[in-house]
């Protein structure tokens, strides 16, 4: 049996002669939450990019090493990315809706893959903006434009348009970091109770974030996967000097 | 030294407290041990006086974890210190309220009303001797943050146990002996059970130090001792 839908195999990473990962191996099981956390620089976005290919956007990149979803090499000349991206779905820093309804918003995904049947799209548009729980504020305005909700709301809207596409996994890069804390704790809670469905990988800046959504937190530093383990031993008693150092503040 | 940060400092501040009312239970322990060897009345009335301000400590140390906690949110070794520091002030507190039971019943004149040779017997000044090291050696532990000793500190309560239950086989001897003292010996039962009492959060405060420092648990287990010899043996 497959439980672990992630495994990255001693990954090196380098941006230019820049070498932001060094030999990262780790495993993610299935319908878990995963928190990665460390100083700016230390390749925590750069790992969480790796798993649906953002990377190869950039110019000049090299990786080595192996990465597994769902047991299938993503690095695999034979992998369409487009299809990898289906499967892992991307919530960024700042919400990044497009400028149209926020119906349509939510069907982009449907629509430039082809689903035609109105009737369907209707019904994943619903049942998405359920997920993302935004569907009981923007249900009786599914034609205004997506920038007239609030940031928390675009957030979700957001989350909601990664979500129709039913991936399995969710990368978020700092989801609510932009938002103020009541949009915030609800996409915390949305965390918990996507959890059911997707795996999750969010990369968060707050450590406390971290700590209340996380089933596992990974600690990066320097390109390092300093320490990998269960959250709730990192946030009591890591086994790392490091990772206790910066956990407690009294890094720099 | 290196400067310590705004969240470092307000947990030394804590962590100082709880050091100022270990000094002030120690020499109220010390003093108590006195006035009841010698049934110095005048000095267990000192120690019924100070006993208040082991009271306000309590409340104080309580209310700075608090904050402290609202405010830092500690995690990791800060979180366990935060932790262990407020049940330590508990513990404190505690054994502060057992030496002033023993105070009261030197001022009502009860450790002069037992035959000379009973308080040898029973061995009240070895307990007293043994409560007072536990309680300044578990202090060094922390001051020092070194958890070396805590087997050996924890294998003293062991002792104050065995002697109080020594005490009991005695205090019932003397109770057939002499009836008309049973008042007098029930008192000094409770003397005995509060150092044993006494013992008990001494030990506690030791496993407060080790879970503090090496984030392991001894409460309630029956390895106590290899555990806590074997606490730094491990990462």
């Amino acid at each position: 049996m497959l439980t672990n839908i992630i495994e990255a195999q001693n990954i090196d990473f380098y941006y230019g002669d820049f070498q932001a990962l060094k030999g990262i191996s780790l495993s993610i099981e299935k319908n878990t939450v995963t928190a990665f956390i460390g100083p700016s620089g230390c390749g925590k976005s750069t790992f969480l990019r790796l798993l649906n290919r953002m990377n190869d956007l950039i110019p000049g990149t090299k990786l080595s090493g192996k990465c597994l979803v769902n047991g299938e090499d993503i690095y695999d000349k034979s992998v369409d990315i487009d299809e990898l991206r289906k499967k892992v779905g991307m919530v960024f820093q700042k919400p990044n809706p497009f400028p149209k309804s926020i119906f349509e918003n939510v069907a982009y995904g449907l629509r430039v893959n082809g689903v035609r049947d109105k009737v369907a799209i209707r019904e994943r548009v619903e049942e998405s903006l359920k997920d993302a729980a935004l569907w009981e504020e923007v249900k009786d305005k599914l034609n205004r434009s997506a920038y007239d909700l609030s940031g928390g709301q675009q957030q979700r809207l957001c989350i909601a348009r990664a979500l129709a596409i039913r991936p399995s996994i969710l990368l978020m890069d700092e989801p609510a970091s932009a938002l103020d804390p009541i949009s915030t704790s609800k996409i915390e809670e949305l965390i918990h109770s996507l959890k059911r469905n997707y795996t999750i990988l969010i990369v968060t800046h707050n450590m406390q974030q971290a700590a209340r959504v996380s089933d596992h937190t990974g600690f990066f530093m320097l390109g390092e996967l300093v320490e990998f383990g269960n959250t709730k031993k990192m946030f009591t008693n890591p086994q790392n000097k490091q990772t206790q150092n910066y956990i407690t503040g009294r890094f720099g | 030294m290196e400067k310590l940060k705004h969240n470092e400092r307000e947990l030394k501040i804590i962590k100082d407290e709880v050091a100022e009312m270990w000094r002030l239970v120690l020499s109220q322990l010390q003093k108590c041990k006195q006035a009841y060897l010698t049934g110095d009345a005048e000095l267990a009335r000192e120690i019924i006086s100070r006993e208040k301000r082991i009271n306000s400590f309590e409340l104080k140390i309580d209310s700075d974890c608090e904050n402290y906690i609202a405010l830092f949110a500690p995690v990791a070794v800060d979180l366990r210190l935060v932790l262990s520091l407020m049940k330590i002030s508990g513990a404190l507190e505690r054994i502060g309220d057992f030496a002033e039971g023993i105070a009261l019943h030197v001022v009502e004149g009860g450790s002069q009303q037992l035959a000379a040779n009973l308080k040898e017997d029973l061995k009240i000044e070895t307990m007293f001797d043994i409560v007072i090291s536990m309680l300044s050696d578990s202090f060094v532990a922390l001051e020092s943050e070194n958890t070396k000793l805590s087997g050996r500190i924890l294998q003293k309560d062991d002792e104050v146990d065995s002697l109080y239950r020594e005490g009991k086989d005695v205090l019932a001897e003397y109770i057939k002996k002499y009836p008309e003292q049973g008042r007098n010996a029930l008192e000094t039962f409770l003397i005995l059970r509060r150092l044993e009492r006494i013992g008990d959060h001494c030990s506690n405060t030791v496993e407060e130090i080790v879970f503090y420092i090496d984030a392991k648990i001894l409460k309630h287990s029956k390895k106590k001792q290899g555990a806590a010899e074997n606490a730094l043996d491990e990462p």
